[in-house]
């Protein structure tokens, strides 16, 4: 079976935010709340490199890990999704993920957290595949239908790969033999425990 | 005319030339494409608690944070060292207070009840300790079904009726919250003036508060060393779970973010296991340990004799305030 992973490539995202965009508008991401968001480091000066980040769907996810009703499971192909109906919004998969995946949007007691949403990696969620309960509270599922994430498929310079681990891994490989340079695959280490050998 | 237009470019065009030498040659050694900021490199260097953060068009902050490492960190605590401290903890006071059942059994009343009383605690002292004790109860159910009922619980029901419970136990938590905050401050102003140490706390501490030898009664005012230690854990205690727990009911109020949630949910933790531990410790003396002791805060009035034993000073205090009072009036109804 595919391991799925992201990789994205900072040499070669512009910060264009299609991915972001993409994401919220498949999904209806309610608002204040952005699945995926572009990060730029040390901007304005030389090396520059903005990276698309959003749940990296970890190997032995922390969030998994931590939560006190045990609301995470993790498919066949890797993907870490949770159950909005176990979830009591309590915080804890926030403050262990190390990428700040999961949100929530303020409708609890006293507007604090309600149940927490993140990337699905276009996966939907443990309801019924293409039902409306599942797009009410999921979000679309490409994946049932054999497709890949939204975000990486309207990346505007491919900088945003998604699919296979290995395969993903290779093509970046290939860029960075082919360039002659490559800032790594972000995040990868800590969500993967390995890293792209360039 | 032909000419000097001629002499113009190219005097335009050597000026255009000589200002392109030095820029290039400025850039002979340095390749701005090839000196991208390396992962790897910004991880190491990261101090401890910081995270990689950069810039973001979204319009929450938040957002800007790319890694934090120290989540694994928080996770690893949480999930490891927490239940070791916990179980070491409240089993280790459990057991103590079984072992001390069994050895020294319950603490009687040597000259047996006299059928007298004496208004030990007024009915708004008896409100504040048990508005404040019910919340305490339920919020440290509550509490450690969070930090360990998917242990110690989900295995016996089902995902969704534990996910109810918890549900449930995270609103009574969140509610009942500002109830025990009130009753604290409260006690604090009933009982602050009684609970100031004193030489007299060291001299019933020396004798171990004649816990451990029978017929040993070390003098004591109206609250006892061991009692004043369990007001200001109560004190100290109760404001340090407000402080980090208000800052859990509010997250997006907390300072320095997500480090700053970190930080009080391990603080928050932690206490939350020792002050339930000297809780149970209070319970234990306040009912099964000590006859006599429980009807100070059931119905206010206590035994003399109890009273004499225990709170010897106490006693000879109410009772010259009673003499100075030209009353014909008998304490117990």
């Amino acid at each position: 079976m595919a391991r799925v992973k992201f990789l994205c490539d900072a040499d070669r995202c512009i910060e264009c935010n299609a991915c972001v965009t993409a994401c919220k508008n498949e999904h209806e991401v309610p608002w204040g709340i952005n699945r995926r968001r572009v990060v730029t480091i040390n901007d304005g000066k030389p090396g520059e490199r903005s990276v698309s980040m959003a749940c990296m769907h970890c190997t032995d996810a922390p969030c998994a890990a931590v939560c006190p009703v045990s609301c995470f499971y993790t498919t066949a192909d890797a993907v870490v999704l949770h159950s909005k109906d176990l979830c009591i919004g309590c915080g804890y998969c926030f403050y262990a993920c190390p990428f700040g995946a999961p949100q929530y949007p303020k409708v609890g007691n006293f507007g604090s957290r309600g149940k927490m949403d993140k990337c699905t990696y276009c996966a939907g969620g443990p309801e019924e595949d293409f039902s409306t309960v599942e797009y009410e509270k999921y979000g679309s599922n490409r994946l049932a239908e054999g497709k890949l994430p939204l975000c990486a498929e309207m990346c505007s310079t491919k900088s945003l790969l998604a699919g296979d681990g290995e395969m993903i891994a290779t093509i970046y490989k290939e860029r960075v033999m082919k360039r002659g340079y490559g800032s790594g695959a972000w995040g990868w280490k800590t969500a993967y425990k390995e890293t792209v050998a360039i | 005319m032909k000419a000097q237009f001629k002499t113009l470019v190219a005097a335009l065009a050597i000026l255009f030339a000589s200002a392109m030498l030095p820029a290039a040659a400025q850039y002979n050694n340095f390749n701005p494409t090839k000196e991208a900021v390396q992962e790897d490199k910004l991880l190491q260097q990261l101090k401890e608690g910081d995270r990689l953060s950069g810039r973001i068009t979204i319009p929450d902050p938040k957002a800007a944070s790319l890694i934090q490492p120290q989540g694994q960190s928080w996770r690893d605590f949480h999930q490891n060292k927490l239940p070791t401290i916990g179980g070491v903890v409240l089993l280790g006071m459990l057991g103590a207070l079984v072992l001390f059942f069994l050895v020294r059994g319950r603490i009687k009343v040597e000259h047996g009840f006299s059928g007298k009383t004496i208004t030990r605690f007024a009915s708004i002292d008896r409100f504040a300790h048990w508005m404040t004790a019910g919340c305490f109860i339920i919020l440290a159910l509550s509490g450690l079904n969070v930090s360990f009922g998917r242990m110690v619980i989900l295995p016996f029901f089902g995902a969704e009726t534990f996910a109810m419970i918890s549900g449930y136990g995270k609103l009574a938590h969140n509610y009942l919250a500002f109830p025990f905050m009130a009753g604290v401050a409260l006690m604090f102003l009933l009982w602050v003036k009684d609970n100031i140490p004193n030489k007299l706390d060291l001299e019933w501490l020396k004798q171990g508060g004649g816990l451990f030898v029978k017929g040993k009664h070390p003098a004591a005012g109206r609250f006892n060393a061991g009692q004043k230690g369990v007001f200001w854990i109560v004190i100290t205690g109760g404001i340090a779970m407000s402080v980090t727990g208000w800052f859990l009911l509010f997250p997006y109020t907390a300072p320095d973010g997500v480090a700053g949630l970190q930080l009080f949910t391990t603080v928050h933790a932690v206490l939350s296991v020792v002050f339930i531990a000297a809780m149970l410790a209070h319970a234990y003396i306040g009912s099964v340990g000590m006859e006599g002791a429980f009807d100070a805060m059931g119905t206010g009035e206590v035994d003399v004799n109890w009273a004499k034993e225990h709170h010897a000073l106490w006693v000879a205090e109410e009772q010259a305030k009673a003499a100075s009072v030209p009353r014909n009036s008998v304490p117990a109804e």
